[in-house]
């Protein structure tokens, strides 16, 4: 269930960066985006949930708004569009904290 | 007003967007290029992010296409320093003369007195029970993953659908090392055979095709024409499909993704908002806005329409379409045009129409395609409405229109605004009333486009 979906066929050769996703951390690639972040490494990006269903994307250009993730500041991003960054902090649940606050 | 003066906006930064832009920039103008990727090249010639590390060449990236994927990037280097380009931005609404642009979670209006649309394609999906499951993605993005990322979509691939991208992905797929497990496509074997037989007067393209197809072949994939997708195996996430040709005979084949498209459909949502006039497309099955061979938005001094956001015809017919728009636009406000002559282009574009159809004819779904969709599959993800559901609706409380059917279901409200759901909706209901597609409308387009933040609309930039 949790094993890796997408493959990597090409492009290898790129500088490692940390990420962090519901607190655990794990190398990604520059240049990579968050769903080929996380998909190359588990299964899904989004666990099922309260008015979410489990998802690992769909159309991968930014159309169907099926790979949204949350990041540990509240902000809700598209995971096929937006790219990592060192230290990014994503979840995979909505994040407590924005209701906390 | 001299060229300089005049300021244009152009959506979409493909083929057709940056040709437009080179012959305006060429006569002396100064457009506002804007597109939500963050480099150029549209979907067809996306290009890896600007990074160390990503070393494919054009050639390995776009196969065939590499030399006009080459020849688009050096035209842009070109013209670059003349022109106002915004990556990474969103037109998310148009308002009269104005277009609200989003980008870094802030909007900014810019006010336009021509606005050229060049806004492509996406793929046209079909449900099909399962279609959900994670492992299951459009054809366009099984594409993008490669192109993009160096990635495939799984290691045990199926392709699912139609049209000349199915057989173009499956065969880069192989070539990148990933053999597709089975090809699935419910055209018929001898529909395909006639429209592959009208190609012959463009045997480039005939020689394209069978390349591709022969490449699967050698490797000993299956192709199975006149075989629809029963449903997606799998609990939880892909496990495989069953299949199921026009005897009712089932196959099931096991892999661990799917890539799904019936061909390409028009994006069309920011016409839709500029007011223009739409007729409906027969043989593309859609409602697009009505342009003349020139591209002038029928409905609008101020709008031109160019490459697929307009009807699909290619990407080579792209390029020549951003230029027939870019020189309409010019030539109807008597600014020089810089020598070029629209002739040549014009024919491309015909060229074209006569290979799009041809390919229609090849990968025609049988008539009774949206019919033979269960009930229990699901038709809108976004709003979780089943097909059965959505008959109910058509049947029992008389909604003979796509909106109407929208406001009692909730298809089309979801977040992606209907576009994976609403043409399979529409022949649905149409199907179910038993009249034609053009009859129950279209799903009315609502600002913005795509989700944006209620802060992005509410910070504005200068």
């Amino acid at each position: 269930m949790n094993g890796p979906r997408l493959q990597r066929v090409a492009d290898m050769d790129r500088q490692l960066i940390e990420i962090h996703i519901d607190g655990w951390q794990l190398s990604a690639m520059v240049g990579d985006t968050i769903l080929v972040a996380m998909l190359t490494q588990r299964g899904l990006l989004r666990q099922k949930q309260e008015g979410e269903a489990a998802g690992a994307g769909f159309c991968l250009m930014g159309a169907c708004q099926d790979c949204w993730v949350w990041l540990e500041d509240g902000r809700r991003v598209r995971a096929c569009t937006t790219y990592v960054e060192p230290g990014l902090r994503i979840r995979t649940t909505w994040p407590d904290k924005i209701f906390a606050s | 007003m001299a060229g300089q003066d005049l300021r244009i906006l152009i959506v979409g930064a493909g083929p057709a967007g940056l040709r437009a832009a080179e012959l305006l920039a060429a006569a002396g103008c100064a457009p506002t290029l804007v597109d939500e990727a963050p480099r150029i090249g549209g979907q067809i010639y996306r290009q890896p992010p600007r990074v160390p590390g990503f070393a494919r060449t054009a050639k390995e990236l776009y196969g065939v296409g590499a030399d006009r994927a080459k020849d688009l990037f050096v035209a842009f280097d070109r013209i670059r320093h003349k022109i106002d380009y915004r990556p990474s931005s969103l037109v998310h609404d148009l308002i009269d003369n104005r277009a609200i642009i989003a980008s870094e979670g802030k909007s900014a209006e810019f006010a336009f007195d021509a606005l050229i649309l060049a806004t492509g394609a996406m793929d046209r999906i079909a449900p099909t029970p399962g279609w959900t499951l994670p492992g299951v993605y459009s054809l366009g993005g099984a594409q993008i993953a490669l192109k993009h990322q160096g990635c495939t979509i799984g290691s045990k691939v199926a392709f699912v659908g139609t049209g000349p991208l199915l057989l173009l992905t499956a065969y880069q797929y192989a070539r990148a090392g990933v053999v597709p497990e089975v090809i699935v496509l419910p055209s018929r074997r001898l529909s395909f055979l006639a429209g592959s037989l009208s190609m012959l007067g463009t045997p480039a393209a005939a020689a394209r095709g069978l390349r591709w197809l022969f490449g699967l072949r050698g490797r000993g994939v299956p192709i199975l024409f006149g075989h629809r997708l029963e449903r997606v195996l799998g609990d939880g996430q892909v496990a495989g499909i069953a299949v199921k040709n026009a005897a009712g005979k089932l196959r099931e084949f096991a892999c661990d993704a799917v890539a799904l498209g019936y061909g390409l459909q028009s994006e069309t949502q920011l016409a839709d908002l500029a007011g223009l006039k739409f007729g409906f497309n027969a043989a593309q099955r859609q409602w697009l806005p009505e342009s003349d061979a020139f591209g002038r938005a029928a409905g609008r001094q101020d709008v031109y329409l160019a490459g697929d956001g307009s009807g699909i015809l290619g990407a080579d017919a792209a390029e020549a379409r951003g230029r027939l728009a870019a020189y309409a636009l010019l030539s109807d406000r008597q600014i020089e045009t810089g020598g070029y002559k629209p002739e040549e282009d014009i024919a491309i574009v015909s060229r074209w129409s006569r290979l799009q159809a041809a390919l229609r004819r090849a990968f025609a779904l049988p008539g009774d395609f949206y019919a033979q969709v269960p009930d229990h599959a699901l038709l809108c993800r976004c709003e979780s409405v089943q097909a059965g559901d959505y008959r109910g609706i058509a049947g029992l409380m008389g909604a003979r229109e796509l909106n109407r059917a929208k406001a009692y279901s909730r298809l089309g409200m979801g977040r992606c605004q209907g576009r994976l759901c609403g043409h399979a909706a529409a022949e649905i209901l149409a199907g179910t009333l038993g009249v034609s597609l053009d009859s129950v409308g279209r799903l009315r387009c609502q600002p913005p486009v795509k989700p944006v933040t209620v802060g992005t609309v509410a910070e504005r930039s200068s």
